[in-house]
């Protein structure tokens, strides 16, 4: 029993991670209906220039917002400038695109700051939360913590504000939106934004957990993208969720089930499973088109 | 003429002729070598999954600039040509195919990888071209009966288990063993050699095993596993990241095996730090190589000279990278092969010589180690010493073992 | 959106002389450069025949998949594990890699049939990242040879032909190019080819039309993988090593890139794909040491803001203007001549 709760709550702590990441996904998806499979490599990017900064002596958090700020700089520029020019393109030529920027970012980070690991400080407590026998990590539990507030933050974004009314809409229908005034160009470059700070938020936490270095988002974006996909992918929420789930999933599978060799082809097989009898996600919505 | 004459002149044109074929003799080169150039071969993974053993390459380029500046080995410069293979066998092949085919290299040199290195084993002894020092240690690369032309470098892993296996059944014979290993050839290998040393007693004595993949988050998971099984000795076969991640997750979850690490990710400075130096207390590894962060070698010249050589001609590389140290004395090693070839820059010489490092040492290398070869034995490095972490440095158990 | 084209005989006769003289310097080639230049047209080779594979399931038939490099890594085990374990000869290996795959895909491509876009390149990028724990798993290793993979031995020319081994490969590996490429044209500008298009931009009015649009789907997966696991059987037999690690995530990434620079929906484009994929790699590397794959980013961004539809798309554009612009020339033409006539 002891050694199954340790699974469970190792399972959430990296749960905690996947969903953070889905969250920056599902920002993008919402903003632009693209999936930007760069935006874990921008996400590293960004973190590295946190790294930078604490390295130079900046304290954590202003060095932590400074990066948001640069991370939001970051995504409205590469939006404006390398997104922009195919935007009519289809879909496909968009997805190279993507793919372009993943290895522009990763090999720049690979050249800058070597591809030796380094360490990134958390700013939660260092010593352990006990409860009985199991052990939960405080920067973990900071960590989760860190993400639900940021889910909360973008939830009542998109609901409550009129910006964000403004970039759904532009997502949505274009054509429409610019009938009714909107920006649509500059509402993708939020957009971009406000997923590029997301994503920096979320490898700031990740990069104490697994140590910072160029490759460490790439094994995280399989992972959040199938959060992301789980709960649904223009779901928050569901993202979220969706990355505790597997996270949770595919620790039990691999100390239980299937064996640690197999565990992310059987995990990934049940997602599949999971998306052909709920094509939209656990909590998505189902898209009803017009014939 | 006089017959005189005659004896004279045929002396005189003998005499010539033969000083002519030694110096001919004297000279011998193969593709690659010239009079003012040596032309070396590399492949590396620069980028992808291994991207951080490129750092291996990059000193070893360091290193021949500097040679290079100098004046060179018996006044040739070398032309150290380095390619990419992202650790893909397909591009190894490629890439080993360009460098002699194309490139005309005299040799390759240091390649990494088990399976970028197999990938183009039977190629390079079929050309006949040396496949040297390659930086990786499966057992396979000492076979100069089947494979003449390729040679390994650092000890290899399963010596290295089966030392741990060795040490465990002196001291804890009754153990309860966990074993943490990467799911490839790297940690397979390794697993097969401390199950060899364990003998008949492994079944018994290993009472946990877990994996990893490399495109693995965290290896939290596994390690709670392992704890579950009730071991009390760790052997922890993971490369440096996953490595710093299994030692600190080990010590907080109250956990606390003997642990035994493998040497690839004994680095003070990328491992041990990252992990917790409070963590890392206890750890048992083995050493060949003097570890760059180890305060016992703070005046020690070999190092000293090291840390010069890394300001000068590598500043972008890191200091606390164990790779770096390495790549130096790789390349140091090189060095002393390409000068005992003097002026017979022939492949076949280049082997031979090879095969004739006798107590060579570089001086990044543990007190007491020496490089050794011969033609029957492609081991250059094959003496290791049983070494513990306090807290603050290495210390070492018993005496260098091996020769 | 591309069209099954009809030709004229007329306009189809420059076609046939210009595909002929491809086909006669595609056989000259390995007597002119390198053995190691040899090497690598096999591999362009080797690719082109998996992009187009790749295109009949993404171009064609809209269908995404992230994971194609899981269908070369099926054919390139199956080559390897029957020449190995079985002794079967390497150009028998070949024909048996391709049905297995096709086996793979339609299974594939059933349950894939209720995935649309993103959560269909989900779980293809799902089956291209468990390939290599697959091909490890120590039950099958056995026949994979595990994390070790399996060495191949190369084929020799036969009956003593004077060309030598890679020169002979690259032959070979041009055969079955030539049938796999006449093959998947016969397949695409027939029926089948228009219902895949009709089910790729209007799978309604396709299944309304009579299309059964299920069957199509998954024998457009089948046949992608057939063609895609023949390329990989062919890319075994070449670089003469199988092992888990050549067939990451990455290649199946590479494809894709591939389809998409030579151009979807185009059998021509599978070979400018494969020319791309196979150098810009290489010329990167030359362009910069210090960090060749932000090179390669580069050009993957510049390729697609200068021809978005591809190299093939860009060709198919610019003759057609040139074909406008003469056209309009010769109209003029005649239009100025009619007016110098006296009118009667």
């Amino acid at each position: 029993m002891d050694a199954f709760l340790n699974q469970v709550f190792a399972g959430l702590a990296n749960g905690g991670i996947y969903a953070s990441v889905a969250l920056a996904l599902v920002m993008i998806y919402q903003a632009t209906h693209h999936v930007n499979f760069a935006q874990g490599e921008m996400a590293m990017f960004s973190t590295y220039i946190a790294w930078s900064l604490i390295n130079a002596g900046m304290p954590y958090w202003p060095a932590f917002f400074l990066t948001v700020a640069i991370a939001f700089v970051l995504g409205v520029l590469v939006e404006r400038i390398l997104v922009r020019p195919v935007e009519k393109a289809p879909v496909l030529s968009v997805v190279v695109v993507f793919i372009g920027l993943l290895v522009i970012f990763n090999s720049l980070a690979g050249w800058l700051y070597t591809y030796t690991i380094k360490v990134f400080p958390s700013p939660f407590p260092k010593e352990p939360l006990h409860w009985g026998d199991h052990f939960i990590s405080a920067h973990q539990i900071g960590a989760v913590g860190v993400t639900l507030v940021v889910l909360a933050l973008l939830y009542a974004f998109f609901r409550f504000t009129p910006l964000g009314l403004a970039m759904r809409a532009a997502a949505q229908n274009p054509e429409s939106s610019r009938l009714v005034g909107i920006r649509v160009g500059w509402m993708l470059a939020l957009g971009w934004g406000l997923a590029s700070s997301i994503g920096a938020i979320a490898g700031m936490m990740v990069a104490p957990v697994v140590y910072l270095d160029p490759n460490m988002m790439s094994g995280i974006l399989l992972y959040a993208f199938a959060a992301a996909l789980v709960g649904g992918i223009d779901n928050p929420a569901g993202a979220v969720l969706g990355g505790f789930i597997i996270g949770v999933l595919e620790n039990l599978l691999g100390a239980y089930v299937i064996g640690n060799e197999l565990k992310l082809a059987f995990a990934l097989v049940l997602i599949v499973g999971v998306l052909v009898v709920r094509p939209s996600g656990l909590f998505g919505r189902t898209l009803v088109t017009r014939v | 003429m006089s017959t005189r004459h005659l004896f004279v002149s045929a002396t005189v044109i003998a005499g010539l002729a033969l000083s002519a074929s030694a110096a001919w003799a004297q000279k011998k080169y193969d593709p690659g070598a010239t009079d003012t150039q040596i032309k070396i071969g590399n492949i590396m993974p620069y980028s992808g999954p291994a991207s951080a053993y490129g750092t291996i390459g990059k000193t070893e380029a360091a290193y021949f600039k500097m040679i290079n500046d100098e004046g060179g080995i018996n006044g040739r410069k070398i032309d150290f040509i380095s390619l990419d293979d992202g650790y893909s066998p397909p591009k190894t092949v490629e890439d080993a195919r360009r460098l002699v085919e194309q490139d005309q290299v005299l040799f390759i040199f240091s390649s990494l990888g088990t399976p970028p290195n197999t990938a183009i084993h039977k190629y390079m002894n079929a050309k006949k071209v040396p496949q040297l020092f390659v930086a990786t240690g499966a057992s396979k690369w000492n076979d100069p009966k089947h494979f003449p032309w390729t040679m390994g470098w650092q000890p290899n892993y399963q010596t290295e288990a089966a030392m741990y296996a060795k040490h465990i059944l002196q001291t804890k014979p009754d153990a309860k063993i966990a074993v943490l290993y990467q799911n490839d050839d790297y940690g397979k290998d390794y697993l097969e050699g401390f199950e060899k040393g364990l003998g008949a007693k492994a079944k018994t004595m290993i009472v946990a095993k877990a994996s990893y993949e490399t495109s693995d988050p965290t290896v939290d998971s596994q390690i709670v596993q392992l704890q579950a099984s009730g071991a009390n000795v760790f052997f922890n076969i993971t490369t440096p990241k996953f490595a710093a991640m299994a030692i600190r997750k080990a010590y907080d979850i109250g956990w606390r095996p003997v642990q035994y690490l493998n040497n690839v990710s004994a680095s003070i400075g990328s491992v041990l730090t990252p992990a917790g130096l409070e963590k890392s207390t206890g750890v048992i590894s083995i050493q060949y190589l003097k570890d760059s962060l180890d305060p016992t070698w703070k005046n020690d010249k070999g190092m000293k000279d090291w840390y010069a050589f890394m300001a000068k001609y590598y500043p972008g590389g890191d200091v606390k990278d164990g790779s770096n140290v390495v790549g130096y004395g790789l390349a140091q090693t090189l060095v002393q092969v390409l000068k005992q070839c003097g002026d017979n820059l022939t492949r076949a010489n280049v082997m031979k010589q090879a095969a004739n490092l006798k107590n060579y040492r570089t001086e990044v290398l543990l007190p007491g180690i020496k490089i050794n070869t011969s033609p029957t034995d492609y081991a250059p490095i094959e003496a290791m010493q049983l070494i513990r972490f306090d807290g603050k440095e290495y210390k070492s158990i018993g005496k260098v073992i091996g020769d | 959106m591309t069209t099954a084209s009809t030709t004229t005989a007329a306009s189809n006769k420059p076609r046939v002389i210009g595909l002929a003289a491809l086909l006669l310097a595609a056989c000259a080639l390995p007597f002119l450069v390198s053995n190691y230049h040899t090497f690598q047209l096999t591999l362009v080779l080797v690719y082109a025949i998996a992009l187009l594979g790749l295109n009949i399931l993404t171009g064609y038939n809209g269908q995404i998949s992230l994971g194609h490099g899981a269908f070369y890594a099926i054919g390139a085990y199956v080559a390897a594990i029957l020449m190995n374990s079985f002794d079967v000869p390497y150009w028998l290996t070949v024909p048996v890699a391709g049905v297995v795959c096709l086996a793979a895909g339609f299974l594939f491509g059933l349950p894939a049939l209720r995935l649309e876009g993103l959560y269909l390149a989900l779980a293809t990028f799902a089956l291209g990242v468990s390939m290599p724990p697959l091909l490890k798993y120590k039950h099958l290793e056995h026949w994979t040879g595990g994390v070790q993979g399996i060495v191949i031995m190369k084929p020799d020319p036969p009956f003593g032909l004077p060309v030598n081994a890679d020169q002979w490969l690259y032959f070979f590996t041009l055969a079955v190019a030539l049938v796999m490429f006449v093959l998947g044209w016969n397949l695409l500008r027939g029926r089948v080819g228009r219902s895949l298009i009709a089910i790729r931009d209007h799978p309604i009015a396709a299944e309304a039309m009579g299309v059964n649009n299920a069957l199509y789907k998954a024998l457009a997966f089948g046949v992608s993988a057939l063609f895609t696991g023949v390329a990989g059987a062919l890319g075994a037999i070449a670089v003469q090593f199988v092992a888990p690690d050549s067939f990451s995530y990455f290649l199946s990434i590479t494809l894709l890139v591939g389809i998409v620079i030579g151009g979807l929906a185009s059998i021509s484009g599978a070979v400018y794909g494969a020319i791309f994929v196979q150098f810009v790699p290489n010329i990167a590397d030359q362009i910069s040491k210090a960090a060749p794959w932000a090179i390669y980013g580069v050009f993957l961004l510049g390729f697609m803001y200068l021809m978005p539809v591809g190299v093939a798309g860009a060709i198919r554009i610019g003759w057609a203007r040139f074909r406008r612009r003469a056209a309009k020339r010769q109209s003029s033409e005649v239009v100025s001549a009619r007016l110098k006539q006296p009118l009667i």
